[in-house]
């Protein structure tokens, strides 16, 4: 019989706020280990593309730094995904970095697995070529062209990494991109718990506290996982788990609420029975692991062209009362002046007017007849193939934007200037490229794993 | 007439991932569920008129346990593109709310 495996998930992300007496009561419940993932592809690709965390230097630091001595003191590993927004080489450099500082600062000496899955274009070619990439809905095949257009292409590794680097003894892992469940689950899965249990705790527990029924009261959870299945518990005692908010989190930003696609099997928690165990737990059983062909998931970002763009106020009631007619006139005009200015030399450009306050979020034409804001902000924003040539589109534009009168041959208006100069240079459009699989037969193949171990470098 | 908002006390819309989005319908109860889960009028047409979205590529399931309908469609354009407005599709759940459905 399996004693169950406990294990702590401190926060939905690394840098998202760590809060350290829920870190020590996970310790004093006799957890085994500390996960968590720090980033997503949720903000865009340019995190991806740039190698740059979203997150607050420092407060990635304070919480990694709560996380590493809490290991430390417990002699217990210490695990993060997704380092540094993306898990690009650039991304996971720069989690590297603070996590040795905070060792030097502290005198914590752990041995370091970085598990580097960023993938060089000639490699990805050759396997592409031998018929090992499979696109994923909506994409179709891949071809050499989308993979040079990219700036990072990482491949989004499973468990078995992970598990690699804990049998060979790694207090602190800092990964590459990984799915988050395989970081939360890798420990459990060293440690020989079934997969469905070991898997679906993870993907309950991904987001922290948000399987809580109060998504704001603490940060983490605590998950235990034994042979048949699996317990969760919010680490705040102000916080509560119940059946309904453990599994509604099955349908958190998973397009399927049953199947959930893993690195060399699907999660089907079609069975899944949830059981309040006591007012704050909740036990999980029935959960099954369907083992597939091994397959990563791939992930590329790169540019998509550059944006300037420009903001106004507008309080005048006259064109408050004719928003869609307004928005009309003024971006035609605006595409117009670019072709009687800039002419051809501006190619293939793309100006959009968005108007906050009224639909700037759907872009939806409202209905003739919805009721008038007390006042919008219309930002204009300028796609083009350079930087330079997006600023000189905004500036073509800038007195039309500022001072476009919605009745002709009025005195000109002056819209409300947010800022001077008027035009904001807000750099590259960045895209993810792939959506796509790469089958492999090690799932090792597609990760480098280099080791710090600051114990031996002090010895040296 | 009945609306999407009158029958569920939650809806929320999110990226699944950079190609997918996926809204969840908390109904009211499993009356309510059960009436109207299936609904033609929230069928990937509603997806192709509200979103641009490919028919082929919408997705519909019941969760009966949670009386939950989650609907995932694959996005027309890229996450962070030049015609970005939503980059976690957090806000589109707002256009299901009026949609009648009888």
């Amino acid at each position: 019989m399996l004693d169950p495996i406990k294990i702590i998930v401190p926060c939905g992300s690394l840098g998202a706020g760590v809060y350290e007496e829920e870190v020590r009561r996970g310790l004093e419940m006799g957890a085994h280990a500390i996960a968590t993932d720090a980033g997503s592809t949720d903000s865009g690709a340019a995190y991806l593309a740039l190698g740059v965390s979203k997150n607050n230097r420092a407060s990635v630091k304070r919480d990694l730094a709560i996380l590493m001595k809490a290991g430390a003191e417990a002699g217990i590993p210490v695990i993060v995904g997704t380092s540094g927004q993306a898990g690009g080489d650039k991304n996971l450099d720069w989690t590297r970095d603070i996590a040795l500082e905070i060792a030097a600062e502290l005198g914590l000496k752990p041995k370091i697995a970085l598990l580097y899955s960023e993938q060089d274009k000639a490699s990805l070619k050759a396997r592409n070529a031998a018929g090992a990439v499979k696109p994923l809905a909506p994409l179709g095949p891949l071809d050499d062209a989308t993979i040079d257009a990219c700036d990072h292409i990482v491949a989004v590794l499973g468990a078995e990494p992970y598990v690699a680097a804990l049998e060979a003894g790694a207090d602190l892992i800092l990964g590459g991109r990984t799915t988050d469940t395989a970081v939360l689950s890798s420990f459990a899965l060293l440690k020989g718990a079934p997969w469905g249990p070991a898997w679906h705790a993870a993907k309950i527990a991904e987001c922290g506290s948000q399987c809580a029924v109060y998504r704001t009261k603490g940060a983490g959870v605590l998950i235990s996982i034994d042979a048949e299945g699996f317990e969760v518990e919010p680490l705040s005692l102000e916080n509560r788990c119940d059946p309904h908010s453990v599994s509604a989190h099955m349908l958190y930003e998973n397009a399927n609420p049953f199947l959930l696609t893993e690195p060399g099997g699907v999660l089907d928690v079609t069975a899944a029975r949830y059981a309040a165990l006591d007012a704050r737990r909740v036990r999980v059983t029935g959960s099954a692991w369907d083992e597939k062909p091994y397959t990563l998931k791939l992930e590329g970002a790169g540019a998509g062209g550059f944006q300037t763009i420009m903001l106004i106020g507008i309080q005048d009631p006259e064109v408050l009362s004719r928003l869609n007619e307004f928005h009309d006139k003024m971006l035609a005009a605006m595409n117009h002046r670019v072709h009687t200015t800039i002419g051809e030399a501006a190619g293939d450009f793309n100006i959009s007017l968005r108007i906050y306050g009224w639909n700037a979020v759907s872009g939806e034409r409202l209905p003739e007849g919805t009721p008038a804001p007390r006042e919008v902000g219309v930002m204009f924003v300028a796609t083009a193939a350079t930087q330079e040539m997006a600023t000189q589109i905004a500036k073509a534009c800038n007195a039309w934007f500022f001072h476009f009168p919605i009745v002709e041959d009025d005195e000109l208006p002056s819209y409300g200037f947010a800022f001077t100069p008027a035009d904001i240079e807000r750099g590259a459009v960045h895209e993810f490229k792939l959506n796509h699989v790469i089958e492999i037969d090690d799932p090792m193949a597609l990760v480098r794993t280099v080791w710090i171990d600051l114990k031996k470098k002090e010895a040296a | 007439m009945t609306t999407v908002k009158d029958v569920c006390r939650h809806v929320r819309s999110k990226n699944a991932g950079p190609y997918w989005v996926t809204f969840d319908l908390f109904f009211d109860g499993p009356e309510s569920f059960q009436k109207h889960h299936a609904n033609p009028a929230l069928g990937p047409q509603l997806f192709q008129r509200l979103f641009g979205a490919d028919p082929a590529l919408v997705r519909h399931y019941p969760v009966a346990d949670l009386n939950v309908v989650k609907i995932s469609y694959a996005r027309a354009s890229p996450q962070g593109g030049v015609v970005e407005r939503d980059m976690h599709c957090g806000q589109q759940f707002v256009r299901l709310l009026d949609v009648q459905l009888d």
